[in-house]
């Protein structure tokens, strides 16, 4: 292993145990009324393992809700952008309440929600998709609009339909957008699914997401196990992240410029 | 709005392409190419020069059909004795369009796409089937000498290898018509009076008719056997020179007295014609 490689293994891993240290330091320096506060990392590891079951469970549940909703949101935020690059009208009309929607704090319209279609992993999961849904259609449309002029005319040149330049051309060129946008929707969707569990989730069924466990946890002031429900919510988003960079990097750093070896 | 474009056999089987007259407009807007004719002999490497806004890029555009003739006709002839890579199939009985490639400033190129792909894609959106296609990439790359970098991606190569890609994805069509719009303008002098030797040793092989827009005279000498000198507002046809220098012309072309006695007598008919321009 050469040695930049090694460092940039070991510096992150120095600097997490330094963290863990100066929290258990706080934690020990709090007089014994206030420990409450701040639970040990020892603590909150017991805590993993008292609730282990319940945690899992519930991570389940959150995981169906956030993937469900990311993956519609993919699919239908790719559709409406290919609709939305086709027609310079339909753009022109309805991109100002794409971009206006995209500011409205989806959260207001849990409850409203929960009368349409209940609580539970319905609720949740359409929460997550309008989370997810606005970073991705902006930037694929953004990315679907944005194909470089002389290659549209290149294409044109060769006689290519309208197919074979929205296939080969505009779609491919967009990707680089689509990945910037999914990379936000990734980090958006399982807090979004947490949030959502939070105000229209259910113990009903399966039972409810970390979002539920959270109140519960909360009303049961067993904050450890809010530490551990955290931790859960941390590792989900990781692996989606982790997913999506992936994906991207697979799809995209032989030909990007963002994936630029400095040998090359 | 008439467009005329004839594909006249019984034109003379010498003649390429010509230009009667051509008028060319935006909408309203000012006349751009005025009153342009040209006849072009089948194998001419014409080289255009002008001021800026006289037109000669305009000019590709007409010739590629990427935009329509406003007055005046443009007559091409279709011949069946096209210059063809080997393996090609036979001339198709497809306008005469079909045979004119474009190369643009920039190479152009797609950046997902490796070499030969980029190169293969003319092909591709014809729906060529891939067993001459495979031949066809191989011979055009081999042309321009970039068969060791079939495999790598534009992003790998340098701006003069870029631009001979771009060259092969013009030539891997068989063109009789080859279109080229200040192709090495971006290139430093080095690699653009490489490219022009390439270019011309291309040529020996294949007998395309070129137009070539420029804004060196001495790669317009170099390379064409006529050079028209463009006046700007409204772009015409202001002189025609021709060069006898005889082909194949190589490095030492560039030391001949005769090579730069061109040079200097184009250079001041482009001067005087931007002195025109300022007035």
């Amino acid at each position: 292993m050469t040695r930049p490689k090694l460092l940039s293994f070991l510096l992150p891993a120095l600097a997490g145990a330094l963290f863990i240290a100066i929290w258990h330091f706080i934690r020990v320096s709090l007089s014994e009324d206030f420990r409450f506060l701040l639970p040990a990392p020892t603590e909150v590891i017991a805590a993993f393992r008292e609730h282990g079951d319940e945690l899992w469970r519930a991570t389940l549940n959150t995981t169906a809700g956030a993937t469900l909703g990311f993956l519609s949101a993919v699919a239908v935020s790719f559709t409406l952008s290919l609709l939305l690059s086709l027609s310079p009208l339909v753009r022109v009309t309805f991109y100002p309440y794409l971009m206006l929607l995209q500011m409205t704090p989806i959260i207001v319209f849990a409850p409203i929600l929960v009368l349409w279609v209940g609580p539970g992993l319905k609720s949740v999961t359409i929460i997550t998709f309008l989370i997810c849904f606005f970073p991705l259609a902006v930037n694929t449309t953004q990315g679907l609009v944005s194909t470089d002029r002389n290659l549209v005319e290149l294409f044109r040149l060769y006689r290519a339909t309208k197919f074979q330049e929205i296939l080969r051309l505009r779609i491919p060129a967009a990707l680089p957008y689509f990945f910037t946008g999914l990379r936000i929707a990734a980090t958006l969707a399982p807090i979004g699914a947490l949030v959502g569990d939070y105000t229209a989730g259910s113990s009903a069924g399966d039972g409810g997401g970390l979002g539920f466990q959270t109140i519960i946890y909360s009303s049961q002031a067993k904050y450890p196990a809010l530490f551990a429900t955290a931790a859960a919510c941390c590792a989900l988003g990781f692996i989606f992240v982790a997913g999506v960079l992936s994906l991207s990097w697979l799809t995209l750093h032989k030909w990007h410029d963002s994936y630029e070896r400095a040998d090359i | 709005m008439s467009f005329t474009v004839t594909t006249n056999p019984s034109a003379s089987a010498s003649t390429a392409v010509e230009f009667r007259s051509v008028e060319k407009r935006y909408g309203q807007g000012p006349v751009i190419l005025d009153a342009f004719s040209l006849s072009a002999t089948r194998g001419d490497f014409i080289a255009l020069i002008g001021p800026s806004g006289c037109g000669k890029s305009t000019l590709l555009k007409l010739v590629a059909g990427l935009s329509p003739v406003t007055r005046g006709e443009l007559i091409f002839s279709t011949s069946s004795a096209g210059n063809h890579l080997t393996n090609a199939p036979s001339s198709t009985s497809a306008s005469a369009r079909d045979d004119l490639a474009y190369v643009f400033q920039e190479p152009t190129l797609l950046p997902w796409l490796t070499v030969a792909q980029n190169v293969a894609l003319p092909l591709d959106l014809r729906g060529a089937p891939a067993n001459p296609r495979t031949a066809l990439v191989r011979d055009a790359l081999a042309l321009v000498g970039l068969t060791p970098r079939a495999d790598y991606y534009p992003r790998q190569l340098s701006g003069g290898q870029k631009m001979r890609v771009s060259i092969a994805r013009a030539l891997v069509l068989s063109p009789q018509i080859l279109l080229l719009d200040e192709p090495f303008g971006a290139l430093d002098e080095m690699t653009r009076d490489h490219l022009n030797e390439e270019l011309l040793a291309i040529r020996e092989r294949l007998r395309w008719t070129a137009f070539f827009v420029t804004h060196s005279v001495a790669e317009a000498v170099f390379l064409a056997n006529r050079i028209i000198i463009m006046s700007a507002n409204p772009g015409r046809l202001h002189r025609e020179i021709s060069v006898d220098l005889p082909y194949p012309r190589t490095p030492a072309t560039r030391r001949d007295p005769a090579y730069h006695r061109l040079v200097d007598e184009v250079s001041q008919l482009l001067r005087s014609v931007e002195d025109l321009a300022t007035v």
